[in-house]
C-alpha cells in the first residue's frame, strides 16, 4: 500500500501532501489504524452524524512547543480542548474533526506516536475523531505540527451553563489543582531541571463534567481555565455576569512543587495555563453536593470550593490573600515573562 | 512550601500589624526602595494590615523602571542588526523605548531571547559561533555580578562573540541624592534584601548619619516586611536613626566579598542616567578597559542626551515618592499593563504595576 516505503523509518515530504500514493499510505498506515470508526473509514468528503435537538460547535487549534511533554503532548491537548469546551458549554460531545498542518522533514514515527496519543485521549472521552484533512507545507513554514480540532456535541434540555449566568449568592468551584499544565510547558521549554516532577493535568473532562450535572442540573457556569489561568476566566465572568467575584488564597488548590516553581520564577499559579480543570459556579445551596460529586471523579480528587459570587463591584475580582487582606485579582498582561531577580 | 509558608503565617502577621498600630503615635511615612518588596506589599495585601497612619511608598528600586528609554532604544537598536542574538531578562521585553520594545523588535524579525542568566547567554554565544550575542546588563548589586561573571568567564573561555550592553547601576549614590531631595518627606527606608547580600549594609550608614534616616534591611516575606516596618517604627518614636538587619538569615554586615570583588574586577563606577531622577554621578557601572572586547558599546555609543519622558507621566515624581501611581492622569487609562506608557507600569515589580494589579479601586487600602 506504500509502494514499499517503509514509513516509520521516514520522514514527511512535500509528496505526502500531494494527494497521490504517499498522501494515501499515510492515511492508511498513520490515520487509519488509529482513528478507525465506521463514520470515518467510509472516508466520504463529510462525516454523516445524526443528531436531535440543539447542537453546540467549537473549533481550537494546537501549537504547542515542545510537541512531547511529561502528562501529555499535542495530540492529547488537541482532543481534550476541544472536548472540554464542548462539556464547558453543556453539551455532551458527538464528533470531532482533526486537521493536520506537517512541515516538510516531520519524522513519521513521531507523527505515529502523536497519532496513536490523541487516538488514546478521544477514546478515553468516548469522542470518534469522525473526519479529517492533513497539509504538508515546506520546511520553515511550520513549526513541524500543528493540529486543529472541532467539536460538535448535543444539548439536553433545560438550562445550560453559560458565562454570563453567574449570580450573587452563586458558590465558585474549581475541580483540581492549578498551573500544573504552564508550569510543565515552561520548564520543559526553558530547559528549567527544577521542576522534573511536573506534569501536565491535561485530560478530558465531559465524564466528570456529566457526573456533576446529573446530581447538579442547572450548573450556572462551567469554563476550563486555559490561556490565563484561573485569574483571566474569573474576571471574563465577573465582566460577563456583571458580578463580583471573591475568592480565598487558602482555599485554591496548587501543587507544592507548582507553588515553588512560580516562587522562583516569579510567576502567580493564578495566571498560568490548566488543561484538565474546570471552574464551576453553581447555586450555594448545590456546592457541598457537587464538592462530594467532584471528589468522588478521578479528575476531580482535589476539588475545592474557592469562593462566592457578590452584587459589587461589578467586573471585579478580589482575592483575599492569606493574610486576610482583599486585594484585586487581575488578568495576566501578557506572555508570562520571568522577573529579572 | 517550607521556608515560605513559616513567613504568611496570617496571625502572627496580624499580631504584628497590632503592635505596629500600638507603636506608631504619629504619621510615619517610609520608602521601599526594592521593587521586589513593591510587588510583596500588594501581592499580600500588607497595607491593609497596617494602620493608615503608617504609609509605605515605592521608591526607584525596580532596575527596569529607572532604565531610561534610550538605553532601551540602544537594545533595540543592536537587536535589529542581522547577526545579533540579543538576550535579556525576560521583564525588559516589554518596556517602551521611543520606537517599540524588544517584543515589538523581535515580532519585526530581531532575534531577541530570554534568558535567566547572564550565563545562558555565554553558553548561547559558544553555541552560536557566526552571530553576535548581546546581553542587555539590566539591574543593581543583585544581577550585576552575575553579568561580571559572564564577562569574565566569556573572556577566559575565548568566547569572543559574547557582548555585554551594561545599563547597570548600583545603590548608594541614588540613595543618598534621593534623601537629600528637600521635597522628600520620609521616616526611613526599607532596604532592599537581595542588594544587602551583596554590597553588606555599610552602604546605609551615611544615609543614617547624614539625614538622620533610620535604615532597616528587610527580606521579603511578608512577616519579614512587617517586622521591619516595626522595627523602623520603633526607630523614629524613638528618635534613632540606625542600619539594622531584619532579614538576618541571609544578610551580613558583610555582604559577599567574592562576589563584589567580581564587580570590581570587571566593572568601574560610571555616571548613570535614571528615569525620573536624572543623571547621578558614580551611580552607574561601566566595563573596565581590560574587558573591553566584551563591550557592547563599541558597536553602538550611548546618544547624547537621554529621551523626555512621555507627556504627562508622572513616573518621575513616583519613584522620588512624591506622588501615588493613583495621582497620575494617565494611570489605568492611557497606561496599564498591557499599553504600558511609563516604565513604572511595564515591570511587575514597577510601583504603578503593583498599583494597578492590586490596588486599583482603593479595594481595603
Amino acid at each position: 500500500m506504500n509502494g514499499g516505503l517503509s514509513m516509520s523509518d521516514d520522514i514527511i515530504l512535500l509528496a505526502h501532501g500531494a494527494g497521490g500514493a504517499l498522501s494515501a499510505a499515510l492515511l492508511h498506515d498513520v490515520f487509519l489504524p488509529h482513528f478507525a470508526n465506521p463514520t470515518l473509514t467510509a472516508l466520504g468528503d463529510a462525516a454523516v452524524l445524526a443528531s436531535a435537538g440543539r447542537l453546540a460547535f467549537t473549533t481550537d487549534s494546537f501549537v504547542v512547543d515542545p510537541l512531547e511533554f511529561p502528562g501529555g503532548d499535542i495530540g492529547t491537548l488537541a482532543v481534550c480542548g476541544t472536548v472540554n469546551d464542548l462539556a464547558a458549554a453543556g453539551a455532551v460531545p458527538l464528533a470531532l474533526s482533526a486537521a493536520f498542518i506537517l512541515e516538510e522533514g516531520l519524522p513519521i514515527a513521531l507523527l505515529t506516536r502523536l497519532v496513536a496519543s490523541m487516538a488514546a485521549t478521544a477514546a478515553a472521552a468516548g469522542v470518534p475523531i469522525v473526519t479529517g484533512d492533513t497539509k504538508v507545507v515546506a520546511r520553515g513554514a511550520a513549526d513541524k505540527l500543528f493540529i486543529t480540532t472541532a467539536g460538535i456535541g448535543t444539548l439536553p434540555d433545560g438550562p445550560a451553563p453559560a458565562p454570563h449566568r453567574a449570580a450573587p449568592g452563586d458558590a465558585v468551584l474549581v475541580s483540581g489543582t492549578l498551573g500544573d499544565h504552564g508550569m510543565t510547558i515552561l520548564t520543559c521549554r526553558e530547559g528549567l531541571t527544577f521542576g522534573s516532577a511536573l506534569r501536565s493535568d491535561c485530560a478530558p473532562l465531559n465524564g466528570m463534567v456529566a457526573a456533576l450535572r446529573a446530581v447538579v442540573p442547572d450548573v450556572h457556569v462551567l469554563r476550563d481555565p486555559t490561556r490565563g489561568g484561573l485569574a483571566a476566566v474569573l474576571n471574563e465572568l465577573a465582566a460577563q455576569s456583571g458580578v463580583c467575584i471573591e475568592v480565598e488564597e487558602t482555599a485554591i488548590p496548587v501543587r507544592g512543587d507548582v507553588r515553588v516553581a512560580c516562587e522562583l520564577l516569579g510567576l502567580d499559579p493564578l495566571h498560568v495555563a490548566n488543561e484538565g480543570k474546570m471552574v464551576i459556579i453553581l447555586p450555594a445551596v448545590d456546592a457541598d453536593a457537587a464538592l462530594a460529586t467532584l471528589r468522588a471523579h478521578p479528575r476531580g480528587a482535589e476539588a475545592a470550593i474557592i469562593g462566592r459570587v457578590t452584587a459589587a463591584p461589578a467586573g471585579r475580582v478580589h482575592l483575599r490573600t492569606a493574610l486576610g487582606a482583599v486585594r484585586i485579582l487581575d488578568v495576566p498582561a501578557g506572555d508570562l515573562l520571568p522577573r529579572i531577580c | 512550601m517550607r521556608y515560605v509558608d513559616e513567613f504568611r503565617d496570617a496571625a502572627l502577621a496580624q499580631a504584628l500589624a497590632a503592635r505596629i498600630a500600638a507603636r506608631a503615635d504619629r504619621p510615619l511615612t517610609f520608602m521601599e526602595i526594592c521593587g521586589t518588596h513593591t510587588m510583596a506589599i500588594a501581592r499580600h495585601g500588607l497595607k491593609a494590615l497596617l494602620p493608615p497612619h503608617v504609609r509605605l511608598i515605592s521608591g526607584p528600586g525596580c532596575p527596569v523602571c529607572v532604565t531610561p528609554q534610550a538605553e532601551i532604544d540602544r537594545f533595540i537598536a543592536l537587536g535589529r542588526e542581522p547577526d545579533v542574538i540579543l538576550t535579556s531578562f525576560g521583564d525588559m521585553l516589554r518596556v517602551p523605548g521611543r520606537d517599540g520594545t524588544l517584543e515589538t523588535a523581535r515580532a519585526r524579525g530581531a532575534d531577541v531571547r530570554v534568558v535567566y542568566a547572564p550565563l545562558d547567554a555565554v553558553a548561547l554565544a559558544a553555541a552560536h559561533p557566526d552571530r553576535r550575542v548581546v546581553f542587555c546588563g539590566v539591574g543593581f548589586e543583585t544581577t550585576a555580578p552575575a553579568t561580571a561573571l559572564a564577562v569574565r568567564e566569556a573572556a577566559r573561555r575565548g568566547v569572543t562573540n559574547f557582548f555585554l550592553l551594561c545599563a547597570h547601576k548600583t545603590l548608594p549614590r541614588a540613595l543618598a541624592a534621593l534623601s537629600a531631595d528637600p521635597a522628600l518627606a520620609l521616616h526611613g527606608y526599607l532596604c532592599p534584601g537581595h542588594v544587602s547580600v551583596i554590597t553588606g549594609t555599610g552602604i546605609y550608614a551615611p544615609i543614617a548619619r547624614d539625614f538622620h534616616l533610620p535604615c532597616v534591611v528587610a527580606g521579603f516575606e511578608p512577616l519579614d516586611i512587617l517586622q521591619a516596618v516595626y522595627q523602623l517604627v520603633a526607630q523614629a518614636v524613638e528618635g534613632r536613626a540606625e542600619v539594622e538587619i531584619q532579614y538576618a538569615r541571609a544578610v551580613t554586615r558583610d555582604g559577599n566579598p567574592a562576589a563584589r570583588a567580581c564587580l570590581e574586577e570587571v566593572f568601574a563606577p560610571a555616571d548613570a542616567v535614571w528615569r525620573g531622577l536624572g543623571v547621578i554621578p558614580g551611580s552607574g557601572l561601566r566595563i573596565r578597559a581590560v574587558y573591553a572586547a566584551h563591550d557592547a558599546a563599541q558597536f553602538l555609543p550611548l546618544a547624547g542626551d537621554p529621551a523626555p519622558e512621555p507627556a504627562g507621566c508622572a513616573c518621575g515624581r513616583i519613584l522620588r515618592g512624591q506622588c501615588a501611581p493613583a495621582d497620575c492622569a494617565h494611570f489605568g487609562a492611557a497606561c496599564n499593563p498591557a499599553y504600558p506608557l511609563g516604565p513604572c507600569m511595564v515591570s511587575s515589580e514597577g510601583a504603578c504595576a503593583a498599583a494597578y494589579r492590586y490596588e486599583r479601586g482603593a479595594v481595603h487600602v
